[in-house]
C-alpha cells in the first residue's frame, strides 16, 4: 500500500471519527459546569473514609480493583520487555572499561540532586494520602533518582547499586502485597480490596486507613518495576555485545 | 470556546494517528501512538472540569465543602498515563528486536516474512 492510498484511507476514516466525536461532544454536559454526579458520589465517599487526597482514595480505596488491574498491567509489561530484551544466542553480556566522564558540574548536580530526588520520592509515596501525589508518582522519583547516578556518569556505580534479580523480585513482592491487602479486605472488612483499618482524622499522616499501606505497595512496585525497565534498556546500549566484539 | 477542549482532545488523537500513517520510523510510530493517547488525558480531565474549582485534595486552605473539580476523572487519567508509559516501553522493546532481527526501523520496508 502506498503513502497515497494510506492518506486517503487515513483521511475518510479521520472525517468520519471526527463528525461522530462532533456529535458525540455536543450532546455532553457543557465544559467547565456545575454538574458532576460522579464527584459529588466519590467526595462524600473518600470523606467518609477521611482521605483527604480524594485522587488517592479512588485509586486505592473506592475503585482499587482498577488499580490493581493497572498495576497487573505495569508488573506484565515489564517482564514482557524482559523476556524481549534478554540477550540473545549471538549476544553475550560484558560490563565495558569506564570511559569518558560527565562534565564537573553534571557529576556534582547528580550526587546533590540524588539524595534530595529519592527523600522527595519517598515523601511523596508516605503522603499521597494527604497531599498531592501516590505511590505511582513517588515510586516513579524514586526510580529517577538511582538513574541520576548514571547520569552523573558512573554506569559501573549504577550497575553496583540496583542489582536487577534484588529489583526483579521488589517488584513482584510490591504487587504481591497489593493483592494481599487485598485479601486482608475480605478477611477484616468482608470485601476484596475493602479499605479495612480504622480511617483516623482527616488530613494527619495517619489517616485514610489502608491507603497509605497501597500508597506503599504500589510505590515500591512502580520504583523497582521502572527501575528494572530502564535497566534492560540500558544494558541494550550499554552492556550487551554481540559475541566476538569488543564494547 | 466551551468546545475548545474536547476539540484539543479529538485533534491529538487525530493528529497522533496521522503521525502514525506517515511514519518512516518504529520510534516516531511509538511516540506517536503516545500523542493520540495524550487526547484521552485531555478529554477525561475536560469532562471533570468545574470553573473555579479546586483540586480535589482537601485541608485547611481547603475545607471539605469547597467546590472540587471531578476526581474520578483524574484517577483514571493516572490509570492512563501508567498504561501508557507501560506500553511505550514494550513497544520500543519489540523495536529494539525489529531493529535487530532485520536491520532497518522503517515499517514501509519490514514486508518481508521471516522465521
Amino acid at each position: 500500500m502506498n503513502q497515497r492510498v494510506r492518506l486517503t484511507l487515513f483521511g475518510s476514516g479521520a472525517v468520519v471519527m471526527g463528525v461522530f466525536f462532533v456529535i458525540s461532544v455536543h450532546s455532553l454536559p457543557s465544559f467547565g459546569g456545575l454538574q458532576h454526579l460522579y464527584r459529588d458520589l466519590a467526595v462524600r465517599a473518600a470523606l467518609s473514609h477521611t482521605t483527604a487526597n480524594i485522587v488517592s482514595s479512588v485509586n486505592f480505596d473506592l475503585r482499587a480493583a482498577d488499580t490493581l488491574g493497572e498495576e497487573t498491567v505495569l508488573l506484565a509489561s515489564v517482564i514482557g520487555v524482559m523476556a524481549l530484551l534478554r540477550p540473545a544466542l549471538e549476544e553475550r553480556e560484558l560490563l565495558p572499561r569506564e570511559r569518558g566522564h560527565a562534565m564537573d558540574a553534571t557529576r556534582l548536580m547528580g550526587y546533590v540532586m540524588m539524595p534530595v530526588t529519592l527523600a522527595v520520592g519517598v515523601d511523596i509515596v508516605l503522603h499521597g494520602h494527604i497531599t498531592p501525589g501516590g505511590g505511582f508518582q513517588g515510586g516513579v522519583m524514586i526510580a529517577i533518582a538511582l538513574h541520576l547516578l548514571y547520569v552523573a556518569g558512573s554506569f559501573r556505580a549504577l550497575d553496583r547499586l540496583r542489582p536487577v534479580n534484588v529489583f526483579g523480585m521488589g517488584e513482584l513482592a510490591g504487587a504481591a502485597a497489593f493483592a494481599m491487602l487485598g485479601i486482608c479486605g475480605i478477611t477484616f472488612a468482608g470485601a476484596f480490596l475493602a479499605n479495612f483499618i480504622r480511617q483516623g482524622q482527616l488530613g494527619v499522616l495517619f489517616s485514610g486507613g489502608a491507603v497509605p499501606l497501597f500508597n506503599i505497595a504500589v510505590g515500591v512496585e512502580v520504583a523497582c518495576g521502572m527501575t528494572v525497565l530502564l535497566a534492560q534498556f540500558l544494558a541494550q546500549e550499554i552492556t550487551i555485545v554481540k559475541r566476538g566484539e569488543r564494547p | 470556546m466551551t468546545m475548545y477542549a474536547y476539540g484539543v482532545a479529538g485533534w491529538l488523537v487525530l493528529i497522533g494517528a496521522y503521525g502514525i500513517v506517515v511514519s518512516r520510523n518504529l520510534v516516531h510510530a511509538v511516540i506517536c501512538l503516545s500523542v493520540c493517547q495524550s487526547g484521552s488525558y485531555v478529554m477525561l480531565l475536560a469532562v471533570g472540569f468545574q470553573r473555579g474549582a479546586s483540586a480535589p485534595i482537601f485541608d485547611s486552605s481547603n475545607p471539605p465543602l469547597a467546590p472540587v473539580v471531578d476526581p474520578v476523572v483524574q484517577a483514571m487519567s493516572l490509570t492512563d498515563i501508567v498504561v501508557s508509559a507501560t506500553v511505550t516501553a514494550l513497544l520500543l522493546a519489540l523495536v529494539i528486536q525489529i531493529h535487530k532481527r532485520h536491520g532497518t526501523v522503517d515499517p514501509d520496508e519490514l514486508s518481508a516474512l521471516r522465521g
